[in-house]
């Protein structure tokens, strides 16, 4: 075993490293160095109640992903969850002002997610926009509390 | 009576006394960077021999490890209509928990009991006392390139364990079990994060790699100079390095993944 090849093994492992780092960072976690990128654009949604919505799920419009929950927290002027959604550029003037947005729920266990309708309106929402029509994320506890009450009046 | 409290006494002296003689080791190796620096050749020969030579048993148990958290995974997920998160369950249980630990723990058997044999059988053919007497720090020149070379090296495997695990874990799931593979890396990219899981595990991997080592040229270095001693300090080394890596393991989870 001569030295030369112990260096070349070496470098070549330090270097099968560091590729795996850079896999491990891009491909498995999904990181991106420049969140605010032009590929991006920015929507304020306004929810009564977020449930269990976190940041990064997936916003989908028609069940295919169209962008991402960048952050979510309380308006104190209205006293509601404001949600900052980053929509791909591919959707950029394509979602009208009336657009809906709804919380939703991947399977009965799975994670909140939120779902986007477009609506009829000819204007549409500019970067920046605001959706307040929206329907906030179903809480089990509301419905059957609500059930209950209902069961009672009969 | 007496006798009981004198070997009581005996063994916490010797204990006491292992401690100390280690922490000065360390101390002395650490202090050696720059002789290590210096004799660069050294510090390759010792990554190569601790971690070129491990790849094989590394990639092979990634690969494996993946291969069954993928089946086990898919098994379980399925049951849920969730089979879509399990590139989520692969990706955080390796990143996490598994490569750092799996390692950690192969590294031990592999290349911490080499490191004691070696040092140990140095000092019992009396090759570290001639270096001393020609004048050549032997903890420089032989205990510190063997320790830095064993902290790079674990991190590295850890790093090409967790590559390979997921790599496994998609030819199991997406390949086999017919897992859609957008939705098996779109879930995975969705929920880890590159400092929180990513970083994390590879801090982990730092601290084991430091332990580990550290246990193993120890033992080298401070074992009684016969074939029994080499023997014993070299199961020590392996017993010793896992369990201080199954221990810190939860310490180090508590203070990275404890606060909900």
């Amino acid at each position: 075993m001569t030295t030369r090849w112990i260096e070349i093994s070496v470098g070549g492992f330090v270097i099968a490293a560091a590729f795996s780092l850079l896999l491990l960072a891009f491909k498995v976690s999904g990181l991106n160095f420049n969140a605010d990128d032009d590929s991006t654009y920015t929507v304020y949604a306004h929810f009564n109640n977020v449930g269990g919505l976190k940041p990064r799920a997936k916003v989908t419009m028609a069940g295919v992903n169209i962008g991402r929950v960048s952050s979510i927290e309380i308006d104190p002027q209205w006293y509601d969850a404001k949600v900052t959604l980053r929509i791909d550029n591919s959707m950029r003037n394509k979602l009208s002002a009336d657009t809906t947005a709804m919380i939703l729920t991947s399977g009965l266990l799975g994670e909140n997610y939120i779902g986007i309708v477009v609506g009829a309106e000819e204007e549409m929402l500019a970067d920046g926009g605001e959706i307040r029509d929206t329907q906030p994320a179903l809480v089990l506890e509301d419905l059957i509390g609500k059930f209950l009450s209902s069961m009672g009046k009969e | 009576m007496l006798d009981l409290l004198q070997q009581v006494g005996h063994r916490i002296l010797s204990i006491v006394g292992g401690l100390g003689r280690s922490a000065q080791l360390l101390l002395a190796a650490l202090l050696g960077l720059g002789y290590v620096l210096k004799n660069f050749r050294l510090l390759v020969k010792q990554i190569y021999v601790t971690g070129v030579l491990s790849i094989a048993i590394i990639s092979v148990s990634g690969l494996f490890i993946g291969m069954v958290l993928g089946l086990q995974g898919y098994s379980i997920l399925v049951d849920f209509g969730a089979e879509d998160a399990l590139g989520q369950m692969v990706a955080l249980t390796l990143l996490r928990e598994l490569s750092p630990v799996v390692a950690a723990l192969l590294f031990a058997g592999r290349a911490g009991s080499a490191l004691t044999a070696e040092i140990g059988l140095m000092k019992a053919t009396e090759q570290l006392a001639s270096m001393e007497m020609i004048g050549v720090d032997p903890v420089k020149r032989i205990i510190a390139p063997r320790l830095y070379a064993g902290i790079i090296s674990l991190p590295l495997l850890c790093i090409l364990f967790s590559i390979i695990g997921v790599w496994g874990g998609m030819l199991v799931g997406v390949e086999w079990l017919g897992v859609f593979d957008g939705s098996y890396w779109g879930n995975m990219q969705a929920s880890v994060n590159f400092t929180h899981d990513v970083l994390n595990g590879v801090i982990k991997s730092i601290v084991f790699a430091f332990v580990i080592t550290w246990i193993a040229v120890f033992q080298g270095y401070d074992l009684e100079p016969t074939s029994e001693g080499i023997s014993r300090a070299t199961t020590k080394t392996v017993v010793h390095g896992s369990l201080a890596v199954l221990g810190l393991d939860f310490i180090l989870t508590a203070l990275m993944f404890g606060d909900f």
